[in-house]
């Protein structure tokens, strides 16, 4: 009798620590998916050149800072009077820098992207983080002109250019000078006499190096490198460039979807005697 | 000397490897460049971390050939050799524990033994199995976002930043919380070098004729339940959790205790 009061209480203790650990288990992994989940949402971060696209990145980056030290170490970033390594383009993200922590990024205003032909930082990962074939020609050879690590966004209201006064700083520092940002001339009415010369950026073109938001004279600079994901709109398949062959082919697959409203005669009727007429 | 000779190859092991990896980085070294996550040796040959490169493949992303390689690499050297020496000759973060041991010890902080229900030893290979389970629901590798190991490394080689605060929290609960809170009882790395490390060649040897039971090595000895032989047979430490660490070896005045490599045949 005693021994299997004993049985039914180890059993009872049993199936008590088991549903324990299991409920603190699931508690566990209920705030740590919840933090997980906080910290990875980090839109506006700019990825080394070739980085995959930014949910697909948060997965693969292991972290290891080798990019880091590859675009630190490079032999163009050495100080020419004293040979050592200056401030590298890419930080891996520590705590407070609001980014997924461990993961490279970089600040234009601080240091941009110089876009070294030989692009040292992509090769050397190991993951497939940053994937080298999309920052390669099609000979197979790195073309650091492939790169898309953001677009340059200009804020009118706030470049000068914009305003009458001549200033072509961004237009200038452009490593594709002349490709992805381009200056438009328009009539100044208000003098009657002088040139608007807008700096026009093209997103075909534009690597999102940063070297135009570095080199902007304003305050805050009127120039900025967006993420693709925040600075890219999405036309859709609903409008369609006619003229274009090649966007012809973006519906070809495209599926017709048509909704049809049966339409009702009395609405019309009751609309008339619902007496909402004003 | 001799009192120390096992914690002195190791911190300075643990300060070469943290020097090579800051090297990399500051003077473009090319030794051991990286991060634990992943390195080169010798700018060739790839390591990774076993766990972490686990976490990645859970969270759906198909990882690089270097670093799979990396990890195999690792993962075979410290199940044939080194059993989970990763924990105490390599991770910074074992400096910072063990200080905060040390600290325990001097101020008599064990004297009033806590009971922690929920955190007994074997959580942390719950915690390790979570850890996969909560990478695969959200996408990213879950416990890199707060490892204070690859904080701490990240922040010799690459700058502290507010990562500091994770590794000041590891060292005031290892010493006001539970004795080896961390090391012995959380870290899921330590749980799978432990499950990688069972078997490996390199183990402590017990020599219980020697033993005077003046019990010395359990109190330094951070996983003291491995040493339960102590005194009572003469065998060899084959608990994965040893972590190989020799400070039990280091404080026997009987000769008791020494490294050894373990004999498969001898049953």
């Amino acid at each position: 009798m005693a021994n299997s009061d004993n049985k039914k209480t180890d059993r009872r203790k049993f199936f008590a620590t088991t549903l324990q650990s299991v409920g603190l288990t699931a508690l566990g992994g209920m705030l740590w998916s919840g933090y997980t989940n906080e910290v990875k949402a980090s839109p506006l971060v700019l990825r080394p050149p070739g980085a995959i696209k930014e949910n697909d990145f948060l997965s693969a980056c292991i972290k290891c800072g080798l990019c880091a030290e590859a675009c630190q170490n490079r032999e163009t970033n050495r100080d020419k009077e004293t040979g050592l390594a200056k401030k590298g383009t890419l930080k891996m993200a520590k705590g407070g820098d609001h980014r997924l922590i461990g993961t490279p990024f970089f600040i234009p205003t601080e240091v941009p992207c110089f876009m070294c032909e030989d692009i040292p930082c992509v090769p050397v990962c190991p993951s497939g983080a940053l994937d080298q074939l999309s920052v390669s020609n099609d000979k197979g050879e790195l073309d650091i002109n492939k790169a898309s690590m953001g677009l340059a966004v200009v804020h009118k209201e706030s470049c000068i250019a914009f305003w009458g006064i001549q200033c072509d700083a961004c237009y200038r520092a452009c490593p594709l000078l002349g490709e992805a940002i381009t200056i438009e001339m328009h009539r100044n009415e208000r003098t009657g006499k002088h040139t608007f010369m807008l700096p026009i950026v093209n997103d075909n073109a534009c690597t999102g190096c940063g070297l135009c938001e570095q080199a902007c004279v304003t305050e805050k600079p009127a120039i900025f490198v967006l993420p693709n994901e925040v600075s890219k709109g999405k036309a859709g398949d609903h409008y369609v460039k006619g003229w274009d062959k090649e966007d012809e082919k973006r519906i070809e697959n495209a599926k017709a979807e048509e909704t049809t409203t049966e339409r009702s005669n009395q609405s019309s009727a009751d609309y008339l005697n619902s007496g909402d007429l004003y | 000397m001799n009192k120390i000779k096992y914690l002195l190859l190791r911190r300075v092991t643990q300060i070469i490897i943290l020097g090579l990896y800051f090297g990399a980085n500051a003077y473009g070294w090319k030794m051991l460049s990286g991060t634990f996550g992943s390195s080169k040796l010798m700018g060739f040959i790839p390591l990774a971390d076993p766990y972490t490169t686990l976490q990645v493949l859970a969270s759906g992303f198909v990882l690089g050939a270097d670093v799979l390689l990396g990890a195999l690499i690792i993962t075979i050297f410290y199940m044939v050799v080194g059993g989970r020496a990763f924990c105490s000759w390599v991770c910074p973060i074992n400096m910072v524990t063990d200080l905060a041991n040390w600290l325990r010890r001097k101020l008599k902080l064990d004297k009033e033994e806590v009971n922690y229900r929920f955190l007994k030893r074997n959580t942390r290979y719950w915690i390790m199995v979570l850890g996969l389970i909560v990478s695969a629901v959200v996408g990213i590798a879950a416990f890199e976002v707060f490892s204070p190991i690859t904080i701490m490394q990240r922040g010799i080689v690459f700058g502290f930043g507010m990562g500091f605060a994770v590794v000041l929290a590891i060292f005031l609960f290892d010493l006001f919380g539970v004795r080896n809170g961390w090391c012995g009882h959380l870290c899921p790395l330590g749980a799978a070098y432990s499950i990688i490390g069972k078997a490996s060649i390199i183990r402590v040897d017990h020599n219980h004729e020697n033993c005077t039971n003046c019990m010395e090595c359990k109190i330094v000895c951070p996983e003291n339940h491995v040493l339960h032989m102590v005194n009572k047979e003469s065998i060899m430490v084959t608990d994965g959790e040893c972590t190989n660490c020799g400070r039990c070896i280091d404080v026997c005045g009987d000769d008791a205790l020494e490294f050894s490599i373990r004999n498969f045949l001898k049953k």
